[in-house]
């Protein structure tokens, strides 16, 4: 692997993707390394908060998916502003 | 007198020095300021703080601030009125409004975070200050780092209405708007806050910050004569200020300098247009579902609040409740209030006065109570909120004839 960077966010699943191996798939098709540090999934919503490792290149596409999939991806402090 | 114990994460628990940072490296938890309330109890008296300045830092030892106050000295001591003409409209026999709409310098109860977060920015010998904001965080941190002699920069999103930007550049910092989505932004910050030596008061500098949140608090009960009121009504964006004013309420219960038991209710309020902490309330679930905004109250936008789940914890716990307002009911509120206390909000107000009257009228706030209602920013800031939706004024030509018809028209209108 070349240079890696770290990004830590914060991921929020809508119920139809609570089912899904979406960390999985993150981490098989991307190749990036993933450190769940602390989560809450339950039934029909669920959250975590996650380190990811990887090269540059690789975590754009691999938070770009995610977003396609319909995750909520936000950084670590949240308090995402609006218009 | 050796006051704080530095940082704990909220969540496991660990402790960190007294430094710029704001997660826990263990677990991600957000970390607050830990104090040495055993140090503190018998020292901070109603003497003590009566004998301090009029304005926010009377509260000075119960803040994460060791060194000297750096900027924002007159911040706070906002007047708590006795709003009887309100109360009389909405039915109610005790209604106080904590007003910081005049909270100097910045007309909002953002510069009571922003003077502790500079202070803490000039304590860590930061040379620079930054947030993300589109509104009242902007004027306040812009005002004050222009007090403090730092370099500011300010964040905000490309498409921001000029309006809206004026009164943040005025104090000379480095806007920089970002093309992207808001996302983009947020993501961007995080980014920028992790990378330079800048103190971004609502991300490194948070933990400190949001402590500036309970001298709202704590001037509600000292305004009361150390008594607190049976509920009080609080706006919500990211879901600290409501967290804080309990918290406020819990220390000086703690300290021993509230008579009596403290009771008070923490209601949460909300736009319908972004309400995810009003929401978790009203289905009694934990799960915090984060939204698209789109409301009026855009100082209370934010669609994935930090501390959502704090907020949604404090109403549960003193067995409160939460409202949601529409648009209409916004406007409506910000009129009312007018109307009856000659108090001229922005829109976060009139969120709160119209979820106010909602809880009053659904019966879940009980009319003989007190009842505080939170007034956190001006109205003069946001009057595009109001475009349009006022009626015209009378005009006349320069006569007395003409005025004397003006006047019977109107009173045959209103007849
Ligand atoms: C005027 C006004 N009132 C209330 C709030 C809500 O504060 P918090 O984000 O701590 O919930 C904000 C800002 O976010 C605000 O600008
Ligand atoms: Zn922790």
């Amino acid at each position: 692997m070349g240079t890696t960077t770290r990004l830590r966010l914060r991921l929020t699943f809508p119920t139809h993707l609570v089912q899904e191996p979406i960390v999985y798939r993150l981490v098989k098709d991307f190749d990036i390394v993933i450190n769940i540090r602390r989560a809450d999934v339950k039934a029909d919503h669920g959250w975590m908060a996650l380190e990811l490792d990887g090269e540059p290149g690789a975590l754009e596409r691999g938070v770009k998916w995610l977003k396609e999939k319909g995750v909520q991806v936000d950084p670590i402090e949240r308090d995402v502003i609006s218009p | 007198m050796e006051k704080l114990n530095g940082l704990r994460c909220r969540e496991c628990g660990r402790r960190y020095p007294g430094a710029p940072v704001h997660v826990c490296e263990f677990c991600f938890g957000p970390l607050e300021v830990d104090y040495r309330y055993d140090a503190l109890k018998g020292v901070v008296t109603r003497e003590s703080i009566a004998a301090g300045p009029p304005s926010m830092w009377r509260y000075k030892d119960l803040l994460p601030v060791d060194g000297d106050v750096a900027v924002g000295h007159h911040v706070g001591f906002t007047p708590l009125i006795r709003a009887q003409n309100l109360a009389d409209e909405l039915g109610c026999r005790e209604v106080w409004i904590k007003n910081d709409s005049v909270c100097h310098p910045s007309w909002s109860f953002k510069d009571r975070v922003v003077a502790v977060a500079v202070t803490k920015a000039r304590e860590f010998g930061f040379d620079t200050v930054a947030c993300a904001s589109t509104g009242n965080l902007a004027n306040s941190v812009a005002a004050h780092a222009a007090e403090g002699r730092l370099k500011s920069f300010i964040f905000i999103p490309a498409d921001l209405e000029q309006g809206k930007i004026l009164a943040t550049l005025v104090y000379n910092p480095t806007l920089v708007a970002v093309h992207g989505t808001y996302d983009e932004v947020n993501r961007l910050c995080s980014e920028i806050a992790d990378k330079y030596r800048w103190a971004f008061v609502n991300v490194n500098l948070r933990p400190y910050y949001s402590e500036g949140s309970k001298t709202y608090g704590f001037e509600i009960v000292e305004q009361l004569g150390w008594r607190t009121p049976a509920h009080i009504i609080v706006p919500c964006a990211g879901g600290s200020l409501i967290t804080k004013i309990w918290k406020a309420i819990k220390e000086l219960k703690a300290l021993g300098l509230i008579d009596g038991p403290t009771a008070t209710k923490m209601y949460a309020a909300q736009a319908q247009g972004c309400g995810p902490i009003v929401t978790m309330i009203k289905n009694d679930t934990d799960v915090l579902v984060p939204v698209r905004p789109s409301t009026i109250a855009k100082s209370l936008a934010i669609g994935n609040p930090a501390d959502g789940y704090y907020a949604y914890k404090t109403t549960k716990e003193t067995g409160g409740y939460g409202e949601h307002a529409t648009d209409e009911e916004i406007i409506d509120g910000m009129l009312l209030l007018a109307r009856t206390e000659g108090i001229f909000t922005e829109t976060a107000g009139g969120v709160t006065v119209a979820a106010t009257r909602k809880l009053i009228e659904t019966g879940v706030i009980p009319r003989h109570e007190s009842i505080v209602i939170c007034i956190t920013g001006n109205g003069l800031k946001t009057p595009d909120a109001l475009y349009g939706r006022l009626d015209a004024h009378v005009k006349i030509k320069p006569s007395l004839s003409a005025f004397d018809q003006a006047l019977a028209d109107l009173k045959s209108q209103t007849a």
